[in-house]
């Protein structure tokens, strides 16, 4: 059996218990290799359970930089019985297993074609500590000890990450160091050759991440929110979202207490649930408050109704969906791009809606800001649709940037001097040509600019009214302000294939590492495609022109019914024979192995028809 | 429909009142209910207190949800800003409203079956939070605008106008606001201004949550009898335990004074409220003792109306949340927006 060898270029899988402390174990692994400068990146793949469901924490290290999830696992730390067959399954041929061999496995339990490497980690840790909680604890710093030293990850890296999470707290830093140094010194005594195999992947400080930061898609939305200026924030809690909330209420406690009078320069509720969070956003919006939600698919759903009240009656707000996989409960603690119709269109009768789309932690935090922005400039709902990959995981991204001088868009509000200076108001009139109309806020004028505000139809003053002419006029212009947000929207970005080719691709959100990655690989099979990735819903002109500029596209989509490729036919009107799906659904973050397998087996039967030439 | 023109031109005699309005500024669009709905009277009501507290129209958010009742703000001060909102879900829009400007006035107006039926979950917690409202329900114990079926507030026992005897328990919203935390409760009738008014007023000078729920007879639908909610039954049951006599002590008197004993209460802005009380053995102040009397007297088939609960004290979300005084929406990127610098630092700690 041949041994895997490779040096920054790895993929390492923890198989753990929920709720056992592993998870900062597991961080600190990551982080210790990034502060090696060798780029890793790290998905949590997690029960929806509290403790003692399994769960798996699988990082990717990768001098390259690809941040998209490899597949296929070179070394697997096997700390969970219960997943135990499954995780040993899963190594690639000549790859490794670590496991904890306090209790004898019996032979039929491993693979001849692996190499594995047991520490009995338990019987260590009863024998050093008594209580049951550092037991359990320590476990967890021991094997990454160990692990430091097979892998070649400088241990003094990891002592350091103590250092800065320990500040002030001696005697647990000092413990903690205890356990990594035992750790280390029992690998290096017992899990060395000749007493066990070679581990032939490595470590080796390189100097690849830069100045790139290391941080959650929804910590990074939550800050996007914070210095985009929202001070309302209304929610209610669901899995992959609710750590937006609580990461905002955490940074607007840093940022926005009064330093004189301790008081608070936001609001946050924690709602009954999502119609009343939408609800209350959509109070804040309409009383000139910048407000949003957090929310997953299961909340889109409930929303629906306020979604078209906001969108008819013209009421800035800004929702965040953290997909996850549905339809239902469908897979909660799994990631999909799955709620891009539900959302394009959310609510009766016709309605559309502005979505952002980002790729990264970054973009979460700039979409955000923008989202705040837009609202306020189209006066209308936006939607910023991350994934549970981008928002729960951490992940390397260029590090965030504000510009001082940037100031708040807060779109058309007409104020009382304008009032007072004779200045029409029409709430619903389009006066400057774009489709968005003025609005006034509740106590502004004392005698000018008041109006109803209602979901039913009114006239261009916002006078109740049954015609059907009033009603098209409105309809009508919320079409040609739809034509105006596609060009204040993040645009898409191409990125041109090294030479002329037929074939393009268009991607979004969380696929965008892996796609990468798979461009790549695709180049060097001699496949070569241009790519443009989407940031934003409605389409740019650009799109069309990218479409219309090739004879194939492949959309590639984390859903099961090429959810974009329907937004694409049906707003653009473009040949749906042109547009092939690429769809990868099964709730794990889509590989460039997926991407890369599936576009080169369509060129090969496309290269096999008439069409060849077209392609060439 | 009430077809009344109401002439253009301002009548000089019209009296102003502090902040130089007339009653006649207080008022909206021509009403589009049936004539003798009970929800004119209240509007109407409305539009007195607000004139005679000096209210500046443009300083109230008026906000309700979908039901005849929830029309009405349209009808009532025309100078201030309104929403019609979704069935059932006025309170959360207002919760958004008050939190983005707690300089406004906030006035939330709702019907039994858009706050009892499919917006019980947004009463209930509007009131557990305390967001500072005058939150009026228009309680006619049927929907109007959909034609006439019962609504959560319809006694059970009581006939439909096509003869439907209702089965269900009904949703007593005075008995929930008061035990959900409410620190204003009262219950009016539209047939009897002289103790609405004083009641609107007493909940416009509250520091919490108040809310008044006016039996509002739907002369369409639910104005027969053997039903619970006609002009005709409400007067024969109607049991006043309070009446407010004068929310101002520096002002005039409002209404002839009645028997029974005096107590004056404090008002957030520093007035103070008289309240009389009819029942001698009653304490508005008491909350667990108001939703004890008011229980008995329904077991009894009676309507207690009147101001039947009051925490003087009371504060709101605002407390709760500890927010700056200036309006949310009033902060700048100065106030609101951490910087360049900041964003470096952090940076610098996430690597
Ligand atoms: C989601 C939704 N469901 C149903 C309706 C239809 N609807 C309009 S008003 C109303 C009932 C209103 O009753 P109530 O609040 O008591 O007001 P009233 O007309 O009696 O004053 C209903 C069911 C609606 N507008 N929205
Ligand atoms: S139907 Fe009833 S509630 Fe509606 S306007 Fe007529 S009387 Fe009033
Ligand atoms: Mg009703």
């Amino acid at each position: 059996m041949k041994r895997l060898e490779a040096v920054n270029d790895f993929v390492v899988k923890f198989a753990n218990v929920n709720g056992s402390g592993s998870a900062s174990a597991n961080e600190l692994f990551a982080k210790s290799i990034l502060r090696m400068g060798v780029p890793v990146s790290p998905r949590n793949i997690f029960p929806s359970n509290i403790q003692g469901l399994p769960t798996w924490y699988e990082v990717r290290v990768s001098e390259r930089g690809w941040l998209g999830r490899r597949g296929g696992i070179d070394m697997m730390v096997a700390m969970n019985p219960q997943t135990w067959d499954q995780d040993v399954a899963e190594i690639e041929p000549g790859g490794y297993l670590f496991y904890d061999s306090t209790r004898p496995m019996p032979a039929s339990a491993f693979r001849n074609d692996i190499a594995v490497i047991g520490m009995p980690v338990t019987a260590i840790c009863n024998a050093t500590y008594d209580d049951s909680r550092q037991r359990q604890l320590f476990k967890n710093i021991m094997v990454l000890g160990a692990l430091s030293v097979l892998l070649d990850v400088d241990a003094s890296v990891i002592e350091s990450l103590f250092g800065e999470q320990y500040r002030g707290k001696e005697r647990l830093l000092e413990s903690n160091v205890r356990a990594l140094h035992a750790g280390c010194s029992f690998a290096r005594d017992h899990l060395k050759p000749p007493q066990a195999p070679e581990v032939g992947l490595r470590v080796k400080a390189a100097d690849k991440v830069g100045d790139r930061i290391f941080i959650e898609g929804n910590a990074a939305t939550a800050l996007g929110c914070v210095y985009g200026g929202a001070t309302v924030c209304a929610w209610y809690p669901i899995t992959p979202s609710s750590s937006v909330a609580e990461a905002f209420d955490k940074y607007c406690r840093k940022f926005r207490v009064d330093a004189d009078t301790g008081e608070h320069k936001f609001a946050i509720v924690q709602a009954e649930d999502e119609i009343a969070s939408i609800g209350i956003i959509t109070g804040a919006g309409w009383n000139g408050a910048r407000a949003f939600t957090c929310t997953s698919g299961p909340g889109i759903s409930l929303m629906t109704e306020f979604i078209g009240l906001a969108y008819f009656a013209e009421i800035p707000l800004t929702i965040v969906d953290v997909q996850r996989g549905g339809p239902s409960t469908g897979m909660p603690t799994r990631t999909q791009q799955a709620d891009l119709l539900a959302s394009a269109y959310a609510s009766h009768g016709d309605t559309k809606h502005v979505l952002l789309l980002p790729q990264d932690p970054a973009e979460c935090f700039e979409h955000a800001a923008a989202a705040l922005d837009l609202a306020d400039r189209l006066q209308t709902p936006v939607f910023v649709m991350s994934d549970l990959d981008i928002g729960m995981n951490q992940r390397l991204c260029a590090p965030l940037a504000w510009d001082d001088a940037r100031r708040y868009d807060r779109g058309k509000v007409m104020s009382a001097a304008e009032l007072e200076a004779g200045k029409d108001f029409g709430r619903y009139k389009d006066v400057d040509g774009d489709g968005i109309p003025w609005r006034t806020l509740p106590g502004t004028h004392p005698s000018l600019g008041a109006y109803f505000t209602r979901g039913t139809t009114r006239d261009a003053y916002a006078r109740y009214s049954e015609s059907g002419k009033d009603y098209t006029y409105n309809v009508e212009r919320l079409l040609r302000k739809f034509e105006t947000a596609a060009a204040l929207v993040p645009q898409p970005i191409l990125r041109a294939a090294s030479r002329k080719t037929r074939l393009g691709t268009i991607y979004f959100g969380s696929t965008s590492p892996a796609m990468d990655e798979a461009l790549e690989a695709l180049a060097a099979a001699d496949i070569h495609l241009d790519a443009l990735r989407l940031r934003a819903f409605p389409f740019p002109d650009a799109v069309r022109d990218f479409i219309d500029a090739h004879d194939q596209v492949f959309v590639v989509e984390q859903n099961r019914d090429a959810q974009m490729r329907t937004l694409l036919v049906n707003e653009l009107d473009v040949d749906p024979a042109k547009l092939t799906r690429v769809l990868h659904f099964d709730g794990t973050p889509i590989t460039a192995r997926f991407i890369a397998g599936a576009i080169t087996k369509h060129v090969h039967a496309l290269a096999v028809e008439p069409r060849r030439e077209r392609i060439a | 429909m009430t077809y009344i023109a109401r002439p253009k031109l301002h009548h000089p005699t019209l009296v102003r009142n502090k902040v130089g309005y007339t009653r006649r500024d207080y008022e909206g669009k021509i009403s589009t209910l049936c004539a003798g709905c009970g929800h004119d009277s209240i509007s109407a009501a409305i539009v007195q207190a607000c004139w005679e507290l000096d209210i500046e129209p443009h300083r109230v958010a008026k906000l309700s949800g979908i039901g005849c009742s929830s029309k009405t703000p349209d009808y009532f001060l025309g100078a201030s800003h309104g929403f019609n909102t979704v069935h059932g879900r006025m309170p959360s829009v207002l919760t958004g409203a008050n939190l983005a400007n707690r300089d406004l006035l906030y006035l939330g107006v709702s019907g039994d079956g858009d706050s009892a039926s499919i917006g019980l979950g947004q009463f209930a917690h509007a009131m557990r939070r305390g967001v500072r409202m005058v939150y009026i329900v228009e309680n006619n114990g049927v929907y109007g605008l959909t034609k006439g079926q019962f609504s959560a507030t319809a006694d059970r026992g009581s006939k439909s106008k096509k003869g439907v005897v209702n089965a269900d328990s009904p949703v007593d919203l005075i008995g929930m606001a008061l035990q959900l935390g409410a620190t204003y409760v009262a219950r009016g009738f539209s047939g009897d201004k002289t103790q609405l008014v004083p009641l609107i007023e007493g909940a416009i000078g509250h520091g919490g949550a108040a809310f008044i729920d006016v039996i509002s007879p739907c002369v369409a639908f639910n104005n027969h009898a053997g039903s619970t909610r006609s002009y005709d039954y409400v007067r024969e049951h109607n049991d006043a335990v309070s009446r407010i006599d004068f929310i101002d002590l520096a002002d005039e008197i409002k209404a002839e004074p009645s028997a029974g004993e005096v107590i004056s209460l404090p008002q957030p802005d520093g007035t103070r409220m008289r309240l009389r009380k009819l029942h001698a053995d009653y304490d508005p102040t008491d909350r667990i003792g108001a939703m004890n009397h008011v229980q008995a007297y329904q077991a009894q088939g009676e309507i207690l109306t009147g101001l039947l609960y009051v925490d003087p004290e009371a504060t709101d979300l605002h407390h709760g949340l500890n927010t700056v005084a200036r309006p949310l929406n009033a902060l700048t990127e100065a106030d609101l927006c951490p910087g360049a610098a900041a964003l470096t630092k952090l940076n610098g700690s996430l690597r």
